[in-house]
């Protein structure tokens, strides 16, 4: 029914999951001793800026972004910046829950603050490219029975598959195997990026398979 | 046979904790103890035997050394020295054992191979087992009798480098030593060279008679890269010029005339294949024995070592230095050591070593008379005497040397059967009790499982086929397959077994009572068989509801429960098990919040189900509260979870438990810091006033001033131990032991609990007014808190003051708002109660237990107070939810009659699942690394857990039961 979409939607996730893998790799030229956990943060960073960019770049191009009644200027600047607020505010509140979760308050500040980063960039900042800083829409389509699109379902899909990587993440940190890997929050980011790959995998998948299914109430 | 499911869950988990006692009576085996608890004494022992005539002297004949150097290197494998590469790896040794005067044997280690119980058999002779660990709580210090303990009451001088668990089991009874850690098992050079440091000078000096080394790079490697990685070769041989230059010292230091010098050097346990220890496997067992002394025969030629037991040293270095054999000890002496001594002397030191075991025998076997061991030393010892007679008469003829080795041999034989003897009623599990347990608890596990559905159904009954199954044919045929089986292993087991000494009765009610459940489960069974989907719905969760779905929150519910299940099977999620609870709670409060946020916010869009509209109307209010009310209420309910989360993200830093970050400094400490008293002082009197405005709600007027009498107690009992202070006092106060002020708080404790329980009696017995029933049973509740209160130490009220905080506001604006039913309450508060157990700063090691609180109010220890004061105060997290839910759910009655029904029967399950899976966990790793250290402690703890689960239950009971009776009353 929705062939081309689950074209565009497949081929869009396959841009950002080699984006995800170049900013793996392609560091490693640049910076001398570049490695996923040896130096985590710069990995951390390139990954988030990586998806961060290349998927306001593919929805863009896409068309995804719901078409603005105004075409003003004032209102699209508006909007970006109220974007960005939203970026920075859920920033600060993954960076509260993991705080929560029972992240030590102030000697790792920063690198809890950059999961929350990289949580932020793999969830919300998808969210503000396909729904815009629309705290409704928001709420329609994380509640049951809310998507209104196929977009709307990839989005729960795959945001849900980052948080439950993450959270996943988090289960090897009271091993006693001193691995590298082990050493927070390097366990955590790889599990959200892992399960976001998942989720980038499974959504158009899943999507394909229960086509005859689903049904959106009104577009 | 038609049961209420509260009954039938409290009749389980009782038969549950009886068959859980039956394990851990197979797991953890008596230790063999001489009763009398003093040391041996050089004054008690035997005199020489002698027939006729007055005994000989009961002097020791001369010791047959004067120095003793104990070389141990830790996890020193027997192939490492008598193997085919043993050339390679210590050239030396092997040269002194093919050629020079020594002796060598295979040492056999028993089970647990682990460090420090190993030196514990090696200086006690005994094979220690758990319970001594849980037996000497208090002290780390080896209060049992010891060599180290005679050596140095024989005012010999040690000196002892290396591993530093010998200073901490040892304190003062070295002359000079200087522990390392094996903390960084990463460091296998400089743990070695802080001993070898000292050793030069240490030789050169004549001030020591024992020096005990003991070396732990070796175990560092194995854990690191196995026994055959590249860097065992150098670390042998670095061990192996260790050992040539204390033998080459010794030699120098050796004077004409005086007594020999002795060189031990052993392993206290081997190494497997992987590097690891602590199982039973061959090359974890076999330990290398080399004993070398001037005073042994020269050797000519690699002979096959000998095998012995490793306890044997203990004995054998006791005779050797002319002490007193340490009156628990197990082991033989070995004879190759005495057999350049003379036969009068050889005879008499076996004579010792007989006695000392035959009196371990007669206190740790009840029919010890008819020991084939015990019989052949009262032989021997006659035997011995005649000898004595005719040597004694100046015979020098070869009869008597003849007979002489006669009664050697008999003596050897003795000491075999008898040690032997000993030692398999030691160190060994009782596989079979262990079994037996197990299977009971399995098959009520399963019974549990299987009455799920009929049991969260609403009629919360179960009907339990018991009548036909033990009318059954099947059931008598099982009762004789279980009696035969029971007679067939009993009288095949060669060691000692509980469940075989049982009497025959109990034996026989055991086995009637396993073959009737066998077939109740059966029977069951293939009832729910036809139903094949619905008992698919294993999920206790959706007791209504003819087609289950599952809620995120379900999903979670159910995969926190399992998760934490299987998680007990990993050693560092046991020890570091608040972790896990912490996390799940975490996620718990953000579902709750989520789901929080689905119903108000969906409601303000008004588009959301109708049902969630229809169903609060159905509530006895008004529908037409106001508009600012529900306002407010829904603002406080979006609120509970993130403040629930951010309680529990305070209480976490209150207390650090577990193992690894346990040193982390945490505010516990701080405030129990003195310069902090002052902090430390209002925050208790903040929590103990908001303790009071919680409870006092639902109280009667006179529960209220008794209870904030109480607490005025307990902020007095704290003032009196010098906790805490008041304003005008002073500082430079004598301390008290505030045995005045506790038991004023006692009295009103009790007072609480009266009024409460008499409330309930009326309102059973006479009104049976649902609401005096409810105020009974906040008093109750209220007097527990009361007491728990006055238990906690003052850093821990807020842990107290926020459980409180959180129950009354998840019951207020969560539990009751977003219609959670009876198990999903449940599950949450067992959640919340796990996580309080760990927030109060318990953890999974005894250690932790606080067993000053068993003095709070009593002038000397008396054992049943003091243990039912530290039970409840170590289990007070769980408790006070487990009873805040009995008081939850029948408040909730109107709402679902059977709330407490099924409340029990969740509670009952939550706890036995991972009771006997860990049962299961324990059995299968018994041989693990951490089986002490890690996973008993955890075992004693579950089970206790359960125990206070089935008190819980039957208070449960006794609830449901009113609710029967008080509605018979209404209906006639």
């Amino acid at each position: 029914m929705w062939d081309h979409e689950i074209k565009a939607m497949a081929s869009a996730h396959a841009i950002i999951a080699a984006a995800v893998f170049m900013a793996t790799v392609l560091p490693g030229a640049v910076v001398r001793g570049f490695s996923v956990c040896g130096t985590h943060l710069l990995w951390l960073y390139s990954v988030s800026g990586a998806v961060a960019a290349v998927s306001v770049a593919v929805f863009w191009l896409l068309g995804i972004t719901r078409p603005t009644k105004k075409h003003t200027l004032g209102y699209k600047l508006s909007r970006l910046f109220r974007s960005c607020v939203y970026f920075f505010l859920s920033c600060l509140f993954f960076h509260t829950v993991v705080v929560l979760y029972g992240a030590p308050l102030i000697e790792s500040a920063l690198e809890t603050f950059s999961l929350a980063v990289l949580l932020t960039s793999l969830t919300t900042l998808r969210c503000l490219c396909v729904l815009g800083p629309n705290v409704q829409a928001w709420i329609r389509v994380f509640s049951r029975h809310g998507a209104m699109s196929v977009w709307d379902t990839c989005l729960q899909i795959t945001v849900v598959c980052t948080v439950v990587g993450a959270w996943v993440g988090a289960f090897p940190i009271p091993l006693d195997w001193d691995r590298p890997w082990q050493v927070w929050p390097v366990s955590c980011s790889l599990g959200a990026t892992i399960g976001f790959l998942t989720g980038l995998v499974a959504a158009p998948a899943w999507i394909h398979y229960h086509r005859k299914q689903l049904t959106y109430k009104c577009k | 046979m038609k049961v209420r499911a509260s009954v039938f869950a409290s009749f389980i988990l009782i038969l549950e904790v009886v068959g859980v006692a039956l394990f851990l009576r197979g797991f953890f085996p008596v230790p063999v103890k001489s009763s009398v608890s003093s040391k041996s004494q050089l004054s008690d022992l035997p005199a020489e035997p002698l027939s006729g005539g007055s005994p000989n002297s009961s002097r020791l004949p001369q010791p047959l050394f004067r120095r003793v150097v104990v070389m141990l290197v830790d996890a020193l494998r027997e192939d490492f020295v008598f193997g085919p590469s043993g050339r390679m790896y210590m050239p030396y040794t092997r040269h002194v054992v093919e050629r020079s005067s020594s002796h060598s044997f295979v040492a056999k280690a028993r089970p647990p191979t682990v460090t420090m119980p190993r030196i514990k058999a090696l200086t006690t002779g005994t094979i220690p087992g758990f319970i001594d660990v849980v037996m000497n709580l208090n002290s780390p210090a080896l209060l049992e009798d010891n060599l180290i303990w005679q050596a140095k009451t024989a005012g010999k001088r040690m000196v002892f480098y290396g591993d530093d668990t010998w200073v901490r089991l040892f304190p003062k009874h070295f002359m000079e030593y200087d522990g390392t850690t094996s903390f960084f098992v990463s460091d296998y050079t400089e743990v070695d060279n802080n001993v070898t440091r000292h050793l030069d000078s240490t030789l050169k000096r004549d001030d020591w008679d024992i020096l005990i080394l003991h070396y732990l790079g070796l175990d560092h490697i194995g854990h690191i890269s196995g026994p055959h990685s590249s860097l065992i070769q150098p670390k042998l041989l670095e061990m192996d010029d260790v050992l040539k230059k204390i033998h080459g010292a010794l030699i120098s230091k050796e004077a004409e005339g005086s007594l020999p010098y002795l060189l031990v050097l052993c392993g206290d346990h081997g190494m497997s294949e992987t590097g690891s220890h602590g199982g039973s496997s061959e090359p974890e067992v076999n330990t290398p024995l080399v004993l070398i002394s001037p005073a042994f025969k020269r050797k000519v030629g690699m002979e096959k070592p000998g095998v012995v037991e490793q306890v044997d040293l203990t004995p054998t270095l006791a005779l050797g230095l002319g002490l007193p054999i340490s009156q628990n000890s197990v082991g033989r002496v070995i004879p190759g050591v005495l057999e350049e001594t003379s036969l009068r002397d050889q005879l008499r030191f076996l004579h010792l070593n007989g006695h000392q075991l035959s009196c371990l025998l007669k206190d740790s076997m009840p029919n010890y008379e008819k020991d084939a061991g015990f019989e052949q030393f009262r032989v021997a010892e006659k035997a011995h005497g005649s000898w004595m007679k005719l040597y004694l008469e100046g015979n020098t003829s070869e009869v008597l040397s003849n007979m002489g080795k006669k009664v050697l041999k008999q003596y050897l034989d003795a000491l075999a059967a008898m040690s032997s003897a000993l030692s398999q009623q030691l160190g060994k599990y009782d596989m079979y009790s262990m079994i037996a347990g197990m299977v009971f608890v399995f098959q009520l596990l399963l019974v549990l499982v299987l009455a799920m559905p009929e049991a969260l159904s609403g009629a919360a009954e179960v009907d339990l086929p018991v009548l036909s199954a033990l009318l059954s044919l099947p059931f008598y045929l099982l009762c004789l397959l279980l009696a035969s089986v029971h007679v067939l292993v009993c009288t095949s087991a060669e060691s000692s077994c509980y469940f075989c000494s049982l009497s025959w009765g109990l034996v026989f009610a055991a086995v009637a009572f396993s073959s009737a459940m066998f077939c109740i489960l059966i029977s069951m069974a293939t009832r729910r068989l036809p139903l094949g989907p619905k008992i698919h719905g294993k999920s206790p969760l959706r007791s209504g509801g003819s087609e289950w779905s599952l809620s995120e929150l379900d999903v979670l519910l159910l995969a926190g429960t399992i998760g934490h299940t299987l998680s007990l099977a990993a050693s560092s999620f046991v020890e570091e098990e608040h972790q896990t609870w912490y996390f799940l709670l975490s996620t718990l409060c953000l579902a709750v919040f989520q789901d929080v946020c689905r119903k108000y916010f969906r409601e303000q869009r008004g588009s959301g189900d109708e049902e969630e509209h229809v169903l609060p109307s159905k509530d006895c209010r008004p529908s037409a509260h106001p508009k600012a009310e529900v306002c407010s209420e829904k603002w406080l309910a979006l609120a509970t979870p993130p403040f629930t989360l951010a309680c529990c993200r305070l209480l976490r830093s209150l207390n650090q438990t577990g193992v690894q970050w346990a040193h982390l400094p945490d505010v516990g400490h701080w405030l129990n810091s003195s310069e902090h008293k002052v902090v430390l002082s209002l925050l208790a009197a903040f929590c103990l006033a908001l303790i009071y405005l919680l409870v006092q709600r639902r109280c009667s007027w006179v529960s209220k001033v008794a209870l904030a009498l109480g607490l005025l107690g307990v902020y007095s009992y704290r003032a009196a131990v010098d906790n805490v202070s008041f304003p005008w006092q002073r500082s430079g106060r004598t301390m008290s032991k505030g045995t005045v002020e506790a038991r004023f708080v006692y009295v009103f404790v009790l007072g609480i609990l009266f009024t409460g329980t008499k409330d309930l009696l009326r309102s059973q017995i006479v009104t049976a007014d649902a609401k005096l029933k409810s105020r009974g049973l906040w008093e109750i509740y209220s007097g527990l808190v009361l007491l728990v209160t006055l238990l906690f130490r003052a850093h821990n009220l807020p842990v107290l003051c926020c459980s409180l905080l959180i129950q009354s506001l998840m019951a207020q604006f969560i539990w009751k708002k977003l219609h959670y039913d009876a198990a999903q309450t449940t599950i949450m508060h067992y959640w919340f109660g796990q996580a309080f157990f760990y927030f109060q700063g318990n953890s999974n090691n005894i250690a932790t237990v606080d067993i000053s609180v068993g003095f709070i109010g009593l002038e000397s220890y008396v054992e049943a107070p003091a243990v039912f004061l530290t039970a409840l105060n170590t289990y007070a997290g769980p408790l006070l939810w487990a009873c805040h839910l009995v008081c939850y759910l029948s408040s909730e009655r109107h709402r679902s009659p059977v709330a407490v029904s099924h409340g029990c029967y969740c509670l009952a399950l939550l706890r036995s699942v991972p009771a006997a899976a860990y049962i299961v966990l324990v059995t299968v790793l018994r041989y693990h690394l951490f089986i002490w250290s890690v996973f008993s402690p955890k075992l004693l703890y579950e089970s206790m857990h359960l125990l206070l689960t089935a008190g819980v239950c039957l208070f449960f009971n006794t609830m449901e039961q009113s609710r029967s009776v008080g509605t018979s009353y209404v209906l006639t």
